[in-house]
């Protein structure tokens, strides 16, 4: 199946053509923000990372950093970078340079403060941009596409409705060739044995249950009950009970595909298919680090209701509960209440959703675009030092 | 049945408890999928809740999608709201260490 696309240097296809200032350190946000908000058709991507961070820890903030700046929905970087700090700006620039794409770093230390630095970036981000405009949408195939599942303020019709209908455009997009990420690793707490028995191979099993093993007893480490932080507060309000209730819902929007691989934070999958990234289940930081594994878009969904989008991806909002469908709608792009009244099947309902993500992939834009969401967050290891 | 007559449904067939599709008051008959007739909600709840189908003994499994979503803590009688004041987590209980 064909789709009209961005095709990028490096062989991959976007479904957006931003221009993105990325921040390589908290210290730098506001100057991104500031020749974001300058250019029209420039993103910035602010995080509070970039500082203080130790071993594995800045490393896997610098694979999202270089992840996010090549994700194919980019256009051309500039990286703003305060000058000192412990995460590389010239790793982000070289990797993003690599990828065919034009790439450029302002240092804040160097070009004397704030206002001289936006000035400069100002000036990159309006000749990116100019740039950005020449290039048009172009045939592109289905299997380029990566998509993301992420459930987010989930109630008990997420498990009954809204996820098994993602459950069915993922198998769907599989079906077509496209590559699938499944996350939320501690939504698999109480549902690992249906994974187990549909990967690849013994290995890939091994390693889904080694990153559920290794979530749940972190958690143990703080002596207390999940429940309260998984299940959250609002999902105990919205019906669920239990991390095993919620783990099974949350399953649903993988469909029945086989498990081709398990990667780690922002890491770009090798594999098409479904593939499981190893992320928290807090919603903001496990959409950062699946676009920054390469995801063009995001299929998320939520039952009490949630505005959160990305700066890089489109984010597509689907519930199926009818309150919020109504009450939220704003924030809301595709309404699921129909599977949960049982007024509509899962196949017909699932055959809109993917018409749905077919028009937001065609450049047709999502209610967090709209409202001009961009929630960033980048998942952390160990402590600040 | 009609369908606006449903108010839950029956993820499972092993399942011993209910999700509520829509608000239901109290003495409301719970209708929906291989759910058995006479149930009524003891109590008026909100959408996305769980009903006891069958009476409950405590330590025993709360089956939802025909999986083990936990365990009952007290007696659950047929027709109750269930939910984190009657059963437990079998999993991440870093307080029963």
């Amino acid at each position: 199946m064909k789709f009209m696309g961005y095709k990028r240097p490096d062989g991959s296809v976007g479904v957006r053509n931003h221009v993105l200032v990325l921040s390589s350190v908290v210290c730098a946000n506001h100057v991104s923000q500031r020749i974001a908000d300058a250019v029209p058709g420039a993103v910035a991507f602010c995080h509070s990372n970039g500082g203080g961070l130790l071993g594995k820890d800045i490393e896997q903030t610098q694979r999202t950093l270089d992840g996010i700046a090549i994700n194919s929905n980019v256009a051309a970087v500039l990286v703003v970078s305060l000058g000192c700090e412990g995460s590389s700006a010239e790793r982000i620039v070289e990797k993003t340079k690599a990828s065919g794409r034009p790439a450029a770093l302002v240092r804040i230390q160097e070009c004397g403060g704030t206002t001289a630095t936006i000035k400069a970036g100002i000036n990159i981000v309006r000749n990116m941009y100019e740039k950005s405009m020449e290039q048009e949408r172009e045939e592109a195939d289905i299997s380029d596409l990566s998509v993301s599942l992420e459930c987010g303020g989930s109630d008990a019709t997420s498990g009954i409705s809204a996820n098994p209908l993602v459950g069915w455009v993922s198998d769907r997009m599989v079906g077509l060739g496209a590559t699938v990420i499944l996350s939320e690793t501690p939504e698999m707490i109480g549902a690992e044995h249906i994974l187990f028995g549909r990967t690849a191979s013994p290995e890939v099993s091994k390693k889904v249950i080694d990153i559920v093993r290794s979530v749940e007893e972190g958690a143990n480490l703080m002596n207390v009950d999940l429940r309260g932080t998984q299940p959250t507060p609002g999902n105990i309000e919205g019906g669920l009970s239990t991390i095993e209730e919620k783990s099974m819902g949350c399953l649903a929007k993988a469909g029945s595909s086989v498990v081709m691989e398990v990667v780690r934070y922002a890491e770009i999958p090798s594999s098409n298919g479904l593939v499981i990234m190893d992320t928290p289940g807090f919603d903001v930081e496990s959409v950062t680090g699946m676009v920054a594994g390469g995801s063009q878009v995001v299929l998320f969904t939520t039952g009490r209701g949630t505005p959160v989008g990305s700066p890089i991806a489109p984010v597509i909002k689907i519930t199926g509960n009818p309150d919020v469908a109504s009450w939220m709608r704003e924030n809301i792009d595709f309404d699921a209440s129909t599977v949960t009244t049982g007024e509509e099947s899962l196949e017909r309902a699932g055959e809109k959703l993917f018409q749905k993500l077919i028009s937001v992939i065609s450049g047709n834009l999502t209610s967090s675009e709209i409202l001009g969401h961009s929630e960033t967050g980048i998942t952390r290891i160990g402590p600040s030092l | 049945m009609d369908i606006k007559e449903i108010n839950c449904i029956r993820v499972h067939i092993k399942d011993n408890v209910v999700t509520l599709i829509r608000e239901v008051s109290a003495n409301e008959e719970m209708k929906g999928n291989d759910v058995p007739p006479g149930i009524k909600s003891l109590s008026s709840l909100p959408l996305g809740h769980k009903v006891a189908l069958e009476e409950i003994a405590p330590g025993e499994k709360i089956l939802k999608y025909g999986e083990v979503i936990g365990y009952a803590c007290e007696i659950i009688k047929p027709g109750d709201h269930v939910h984190v004041h009657n059963i437990v987590s079998g999993r991440g209980r870093g307080d029963l260490k």
